[in-house]
């Protein structure tokens, strides 16, 4: 069965769970882009592409990075601090997931209840979610393909996510490197053209 | 736990909110002799709210979470109501639970938390208003009760059912006329506090929020014995000011009235013997401390 393409945005109001079209988790090694399962290697480097064609690329850090609660926690935000310097990618936080009344302020941080509100806002067009659990993750994932352009790509400590438009899984430190690796790389050969 | 868990990864200092920044600096986490004085300086207890202006609610909220010996190790169980637009806002682990089933949520959550964390204290307090507690919520508020489950229920009694624009509840006063109780009551205010006491509950006090320093040791001690001995309940008096007609400045008022010697929130407690002992016990041990670190 072809796997129900997981597309940017706008989709509407209710975009279908990619799960309930069908889509399953990428296995161990594997990861998704747009629905299609791919080799994880393949996963990373397009998202390495994506952050170096986008206009605003962000990374969303989530709670189990934003704070140093482990010592995983402490090595991943060390990696992400270094993806975000080699790629001049933004960093906006996701600090918890309280519905905060009566609104957020969208320069500062992004509320998985309504993320469009901090991707309308900065004009995001590619994003990166770590950190995140996965409930939230789910839920904000479908709200930003439901109202608004912006790519996310879900790097997920567990299983990945169907409801992003790119997914890579059993994340660790040394997985981000690779992304800053490969930007790098890609940095370095577009100043040739 | 003190505040080691909410430490901000190094990297992201820079990038947090403000108000994450001030939770980490300056919370009370971690504090023996947080309490009451904190309101005002520390930003977990003073964090904007959604209720109306003036609104005892708020007020009582803040008391109860200075109060708390150690919010770290603390979950809240709400319902639905106007307390539960407080609680997206409050640095308190919580629980939003279907309207009425708070003592059964909490019942579950606490025996979790005795499995899952059998050499700490974690503590469970409830947090919802009459209607919750008295009417839709009763079964289960007395069912945990008479099971004796170690968590302390804090009842907001407003008299009514604020939230949904003023419906009669089991704790308005007779004779009472509600927006949408045109009729007036018919029957008394359920004399709830007495059913805690022969329900088994080891602690039982009836106050209004007017006193800052009264509610904080009441509920320290409510949830200290809820810890040690068997199931707490407090019930605050926090007028909706909204539905009988007071201004925003006029609530503080309004519950030094209904204190006053003879009325319904004149402040009443009950205490078991073997709780009475636990307090004393505490309370002997904490001067031995001070007299013996006075000495060296
Ligand atoms: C199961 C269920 N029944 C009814 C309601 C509707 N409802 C919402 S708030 C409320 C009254 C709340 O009254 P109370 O517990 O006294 O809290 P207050 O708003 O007065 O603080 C009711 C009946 C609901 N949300 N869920
Ligand atoms: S309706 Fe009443 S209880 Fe609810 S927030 Fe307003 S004043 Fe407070
Ligand atoms: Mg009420």
């Amino acid at each position: 069965m072809n796997p129900y393409s997981v597309l940017r945005g706008p989709e509407g109001f209710l975009p279908p769970a990619a799960a309930l079209a069908g889509n399953i988790l990428p296995e161990t090694g594997q990861g998704h882009i747009e629905g299609q399962i791919v080799s994880e290697e393949e996963a990373i480097e397009e998202a390495a592409r994506k952050f170096v064609s986008a206009k605003v690329p962000t990374i969303f850090p989530g709670p189990l990075v934003l704070w140093g609660w482990n010592e995983k926690a402490i090595r991943t935000a060390e990696a992400v601090e270094r993806l975000s310097v080699a790629g001049g990618i933004n960093i906006i936080p996701m600090p918890d997931y309280r519905p905060k009344y009566p609104k957020i302020d969208p320069e500062a941080e992004i509320n998985p209840n309504h993320p469009n509100l901090t991707i309308w806002h900065n004009k995001i067009d590619v994003c990166m979610f770590v950190g995140v659990h996965c409930h939230y993750a789910n839920l904000s994932l479908k709200i930003i393909r439901g109202g608004t352009a912006c790519f996310t790509m879900a790097f997920c400590a567990h299983a990945g996510h169907e409801d992003a438009n790119l997914t890579v899984r059993d994340i660790l430190p040394e997985k981000i490197d690779r992304v800053t690796e490969i930007v790098k790389k890609l940095k370095l050969n577009s100043k040739k053209f | 736990m003190g505040r080691e868990k909410i430490q901000i990864n190094e990297e992201f200092w820079d990038i947090m909110p403000d108000d994450y920044k001030d939770l980490v600096n300056h919370s009370t986490y971690g504090k023996t002799d947080r309490g009451w004085k904190d309101v005002g300086s520390s930003t977990e207890l003073i964090a904007e709210h959604s209720l109306c202006a003036g609104c005892p609610e708020s007020i009582a909220f803040r008391h109860i979470m200075a109060s708390m010996p150690s919010p770290e190790d603390t979950v809240m169980v709400g319902s639905t109501g106007c307390t539960s637009l407080v609680f997206p806002m409050v640095a308190v682990h919580n629980i939003h639970s279907l309207f009425g089933n708070q003592n059964a949520v909490a019942t579950g959550l606490k025996r979790a938390l005795n499995v899952r964390f059998p050499n700490k204290n974690k503590d469970v307090i409830v947090l919802a208003g009459d209607g919750a507690t008295v009417d839709i919520g009763l079964d289960m508020t007395l069912q945990s009760w008479f099971r004796g489950e170690r968590f302390t229920t804090i009842c907001f009694d407003n008299e009514l059912y604020a939230n949904t624009g003023g419906q009669e509840s089991g704790l308005m006063q007779k004779g009472f006329v509600a927006k949408m109780a045109p009729v007036g009551k018919k029957f008394e205010k359920v004399r709830l506090p007495e059913i805690a006491r022969e329900s088994g509950c080891a602690y039982v006090a009836v106050l209004t929020t007017s006193k800052p320093s009264l509610v904080e040791r009441v509920v320290r001690q409510a949830v200290l014995i809820a810890r040690e001995i068997g199931p707490t309940y407090l019930q605050i008096y926090t007028p909706c000011i909204l539905e009988i007609g007071k201004q925003s400045m006029e609530g503080l008022q309004e519950m030094r009235d209904a204190e006053a010697a003879g009325e319904r929130f004149k402040f009443r407690e009950f205490i078991t013997p073997e709780a009475q002992a636990f307090i004393d016990d505490m309370a002997a041990k904490k001067k031995a401390e001070k007299l013996a670190s006075a000495a060296n």
